[in-house]
């Protein structure tokens, strides 16, 4: 028969299924892990970027195109009527838009939070219903905020479900919360009509927003609503053609694509872990069918021989790999659903990340993904199932059926140059530029890289052996291991390169995420020099004013106060916004590059953070224009500084010409230095009690030491997956290791049963396992740990940079790599003596005549 | 002990049934690890009838296993023909020939070769599946041959428990249930005490003649080649006809 006659092909398969259902069911779970974890970590992606995106939606409340203030100090209100005549625009909806709290707001690491923040927004009821209907608020019974206009009594506010929620605030309750600095107290009039589930939206009158909030004459943000038919490009550039330098365009798909900017590295990063998973799933189906079919090697010579044909041989196991790889992809994408499920419950949309603030996650079940991510792991089943079939099939069944042509043959030197190939190709590839601002290829080339560490082992396995095989060992039990490893590398290498890969993999991830933790602690250490620290949550809009500032300065045991406003700034529409820092003095800030001339006249000196001089292209002494209060205004950049607060760049300036231009004296955040002596628990209350009211629930107080460790925390906690998946990582590679070490030992019983036969005690080949198993873990962590330095270097200088835009320092924990390498070569020990003495509990005699 | 006519010998007494094998100017030679090659054997001649027992004798490493396998399309001669039921293995692909082995020629080993993981019913029955039988016309002829063999009503069992005769007689049967004209068999009873090989043999020959099969057995055992019509002895100069001991 040229094909597989079905019978033949069930039979066949349900008696491999029974004969190693342990091994199957590993390499089922293999598959099955990988693709769970690639699954899950889009399904919580995609819920977190889709909620994230209807809350952003909701607070725009839907309009065609709106006109946004790059600051939150807004813009001139004379815009509004310019835009609102400009052909092609219907009606234009005038917005103040505030971020605002209420309670007390939570703390990292400190006390349950009461309150929360939102977004406030002030509109004029009449325009708005025109564009943005969904933000018209409607009361029960009858009272509409259209119909009866109780939009123009003063002092009520309208909610969006979410807020309601949140507060538990019911209609006529009074809602207390702070904005703009300000205390304010309003009375819920109801809910707004259509704002969506996620968003924590309040409405407001526009001209009581103005007049509460400090805003006269500003807005936020104009939304406008197209004609019909209009050009929309040609208006896009009409409007863009009126505004004023602190005023941008902002569409729909650029606000859209500002949410993905936000996490998207993040998460690319996370699914090319998850990817990582896979491919240590399809190495342990690789490793356990290439082992299965050494070890059926002479059952398949005897189905040649009755009439299996080559093909027949290599669809039978390509079945099996199939049928491992359905197997694992269902359970995988069930898994995956159950991962992703608990992980949005546990962790939020972010699994820990701090991108999506506010959004509340739900999840789908997108089945065209489901599909994507199964067919991913049944491929990677049939791939690892392809080359040992092919392998299978090229034994002549003659030879075969005599136990010869195994590929056992100590005179053969196994090839290096695949590997060499395939290391030089991952070594260019891990250099290239990114590819749609991601690091693509550098993660083509680290997957290379890795196939070509692992091609490389039998190579690399005998030349490390060869001066040991040459000296030999009147030990016996040591002379018989090292002639069989070095005689075998081949053998050898099915068992190694799982060891090499994940030993690689979870090298890489270590070292990587140490150099992390280390260069963000000197960091913290470098921007955190003063004694107490505070800050206001949620005070975009306006913080405390100059005279509480001077009462701050003044309280006892302040020696110097060092102020500052923060706020962010939007400098390119479509990319996520960018903090403006206005500091007073130059606060010590790690710099790694600074200009050594004096800024030219009629420039502000400004440092970049590493992310800005990335993402637009700024460079230590360039001159360039920044839009702040309403005119460019011309800066220089003195210097770059590392920062990893704020993966979307951050700018300083100093404080004071900052209040020269924008006539903005409010303050948000302040760096205290004690005089020597105070205590600084005293001085905290002590500034506590002179902060005004209104934003003692947005109050966060720091010492340099707390804030380090919660920072660190934060730091772990958004790593928490990343150890997760790392975790796992080294499990599938343990269990690999032990699978392919007990199946070659089973495949050598009668090698055991000749060797005590002739005299070789049982304890002695014992102690030979062992040492085999010791010898393939030791070279197969030192080999991992050395590609795995590579691959973290490739992490380290390449992919960060490339996704986070920002650079670190390399670390090694040391200890770390030791205890993995230890645990490798005990483990593989431990499991070649665990499978040994399973083989030899049946006796010599039994495995000398064993028929296979 | 040279043969006077090798190839003479070696032709059938009667040429007039059709020939199951017909092998021709056989030439085979293995490598060296000095680059050279050794001669095993050339100008084998070989034709067999339907009923024919042949048993083909020689020293060791004369190339008698290779041999069978040349004849069974396992292996390719350095010259020469092989015929099986008047198809030559020559012109044929791996798939052709592997369609023809599984419909023509049956086989027995020294080392039984049945899969551990299948029970005895389904070990026998594996040609004809192989074939595309069904599975219950498989099954049911599978447990005839066991009947057949002495091995009635245990085609449930699993290799494990049976011992070395009964396995070769699992083989014997697995061998003879697609009812192949030709049945090859490397040193059937070399794994077997006297007694039992005396059994399994004359089994063997029972079961190839009721199923009208031609058998040839290569063989170190004079016990066995006295058991076949014909005895050829195997040298580096082809077959003769081996004289009794």
């Amino acid at each position: 028969m040229t094909m597989l006659a079905p019978v033949a092909a069930r039979w066949l398969l349900a008696g491999e299924w029974r004969a190693g259902p342990l091994r199957m069911g590993i390499a089922v779970l293999a598959i099955a892990v990988g693709v769970a974890l690639g699954f899950a970590v889009h399904l919580v992606n995609s819920a977190a970027l889709g909620s994230f995106g209807r809350a952003m939606a909701s607070v725009q409340g839907r309009a065609d195109l709106a006109v946004r203030a790059t600051m939150p100090t807004g813009m001139d209100e004379l815009i509004y009527p310019r835009l609102a005549r400009l052909p092609g625009v219907a009606a234009a909806s005038p917005v103040v838009e505030v971020a605002a709290s209420w309670g007390q707001l939570a703390r990292p690491g400190a006390a349950p939070r009461t309150g929360g923040r939102f977004t406030l927004l002030g509109t004029d009821v009449l325009r708005a219903m025109h564009v943005t209907p969904g933000l018209i608020g409607f009361s029960p019974g009858g009272l509409s905020g259209v119909g009866t206009r109780p939009g123009w009594q003063e002092g009520i506010i309208w909610l969006s479900p979410e807020l309601a929620r949140a507060t538990g605030l019911k209609v006529g309750a009074t809602f207390r919360f702070t904005a703009a600095g300000r205390p304010l107290a309003l009375r819920v009039a109801g809910q707004l009509a259509a704002s969506g589930d996620e968003a924590r939206l309040a409405v407001i009158d526009i001209a009581e927003a103005q007049d509460l909030l400090g805003q006269i004459g500003r807005l936020q943000r104009v939304d406008l609503k197209l004609a019909e038919g209009a050009d929309v490009a040609a208006t896009t550039a009409r409007i863009a053609a009126v505004l004023p330098a602190d005023a941008m365009v902002a569409t729909p798909e650029g606000e859209a694509s500002r949410a993905d900017a936000l996490s998207r590295a993040y998460r690319v990063n996370l699914g090319m872990l998850a990817l990582v998973a896979l491919l240590t799933g399809g190495f342990l189906v690789w490793s356990a069918q290439s082992l299965s079919v050494a070890r059926r090697r002479p059952q398949f010579a005897l189905l040649a021989v009755l009439g299996l044909s080559r093909r027949g041989l290599v669809t039978q196991l390509l079945i099996e790999g199939l049928l491992l790889g359905v197997a694992g992809a269902v359970l995988g994408v069930v898994l995956g659903h159950a991962l992703a499920d608990l992980a949005v419950r546990n962790f939020g949309g972010d699994l820990g990340g701090g991108y999506f603030a506010g959004a509340q996650a739900r999840l789908a079940f997108p089945a065209l993904a489901a599909l994507g991510f199964g067919a991913l792991g049944l491929a990677t089943a049939l791939a690892g199932s392809l080359v040992p079939a092919l392998s299978a099939a090229r034994v002549p069944p003659a030879l075969a059926l005599k136990g010869l042509g195994d590929g056992v043959d100590p005179t053969r030197r196994p090839p290096a140059w695949p590997g060499l190939v395939l290391l030089s190709a991952g070594t260019g590839l891990a250099l290239a530029p990114p590819l749609f601002g991601l690091p693509i290829l550098a993660y083509i080339g680290m997957a290379l890289l890795l196939a070509g560490g692992v091609a490389l082992m039998p190579a690399l396995a005998r030349a490390l052996l060869a001066p040991l095989a040459q000296a030999g060992s009147r030990y016996l039990p040591l002379d018989l291991a090292i002639r069989r490893l070095w005689g075998a590398p081949q053998a050898a290498s099915v068992a190694l390169s799982g060891i090499v890969a994940s030993t690689a993999l979870m090298v890489a991830m270590a070292v990587m995420v140490a150099s992390f933790r280390q260069s963000v602690d000197d960091w913290l250490v470098a921007v955190l020099p003063s004694d107490l620290y505070l800050h206001l949550e949620a005070a975009e809009a306006g913080g405390i004013t100059p005279a509480d500032q001077a009462r701050l300065a003044a309280v006892p045991g302040v020696a110097a106060a060092r102020l500052q406003r923060v706020m962010s700034i939007r400098l390119q529409p479509g990319q996520p916004a960018v903090a403006l820092m206005a500091q007073g003095g130059f606060a010590a800030v790690p710099l790694i590059g600074h200009s050594a001339g004096a800024p030219p006249a009629g420039h502000v000196p400004v440092l970049i953070s590493e992310p800005m001089a990335w993402l637009y292209g700024w460079q230590v002494g360039d001159r360039r224009q920044l839009a702040i209060g309403g005119r460019q205004t011309p800066v220089f950049v003195a210097g770059v500084w590392r920062d990893y607060a704020r993966q979307f760049g951050a700018i300083i300036l100093p404080l004071a010409d900052y209040r020269r231009i924008t006539g903005d004296l409010s303050m948000t955040d302040a760096a205290f230095d004690l005089a020597p002596g105070a205590d600084a628990k005293a001085v905290q209350a002590a500034l506590a009690a002179q902060l005004p009211p209104a934003v003692r629930g947005q109050a966060q107080f720091g010492r340099p030491g707390e804030m380090r460790r919660v920072a660190l925390q934060i730091f772990d906690r958004s790593f928490a997956v990343t150890y997760a998946l790392e975790a796992i990582a080294i499990l599938i590679g343990l269990v690999g290791v032990a699978t392919s070490f007990s199946a070659q030992v089973l495949a050598r019983m009668r090698e055991f049963g000749m060797l005590r036969h002739v005299g070789v005690q049982k304890r002695q080949l014992l102690v030979m396992l062992a040492l085999e198993g010791a010898g393939l873990g030791l070279v197969g962590a030192a080999a991992g740990i050395a590609l795995g330095l590579g691959l973290a270097l490739v992490l380290v200088d390449i992919v960060n940079p490339q996704s986070f835009h920002w650079t670190m320092d390399l670390a090694l924990p040391w200890p770390l790599l030791a205890g993995l390498a230890a645990a490798l070569v005990a483990c593989a020990a431990g499991t070649a003596v665990v499978a040994g003495r399973r083989a030899l509990g049946a006796g010599p005699v039994l495995a000398v005549r064993a028929d296979w | 002990m040279r043969p006077d006519l090798p190839s003479a010998t070696a032709a059938p007494a009667a040429i007039t049934a059709p020939a199951v094998l017909a092998a021709h100017a056989l030439a085979k030679s293995v490598p060296l690890a000095n680059g050279q090659r050794r001669a095993l054997f050339a100008g084998v001649d070989l034709v067999l009838t339907a009923g024919d027992v042949v048993a083909i004798t020689g020293e060791s490493g004369v190339g008698k296993s290779t041999l069978l396998n040349i004849l069974a399309g396992l292996d390719a001669p350095d010259a020469g023909t092989v015929i099986i039921n008047g198809q030559a293995i020559a012109g044929l692909d791996e798939a052709a020939t592997t369609a023809l082995r599984c419909r023509a020629i049956g086989f027995v080993f020294q080392a039984f070769h049945v899969l551990p993981h299948l029970d005895l019913a389904r070990n026998i029955a594996l040609p004809l599946v192989l074939a595309g039988s069904a599975q219950a016309p498989a099954l049911d002829a599978a447990r005839a041959m066991l009947d057949r063999v002495g091995l009635g009503g245990r085609g449930g069992d699993h290799p494990a428990v049976l011992s070395g005769g009964e396995l070769q007689r699992v083989a014997i049967a697995r061998a003879l249930v697609h009812r192949p004209p030709l049945v090859l068999a490397d040193e059937p009873t070399g794994n077997l005490d006297p007694e039992t090989a005396r059994r399994i043999l004359d089994l063997l020959l029972a079961s190839a003649d009721a199923a009208g099969s031609a058998v040839l057995i290569v063989t170190h055992s004079e016990q066995v080649a006295a058991a076949a019509r014909r005895t050829l002895r195997l040298s580096n100069d082809g077959l003769a006809a081996a004289r009794p001991a």
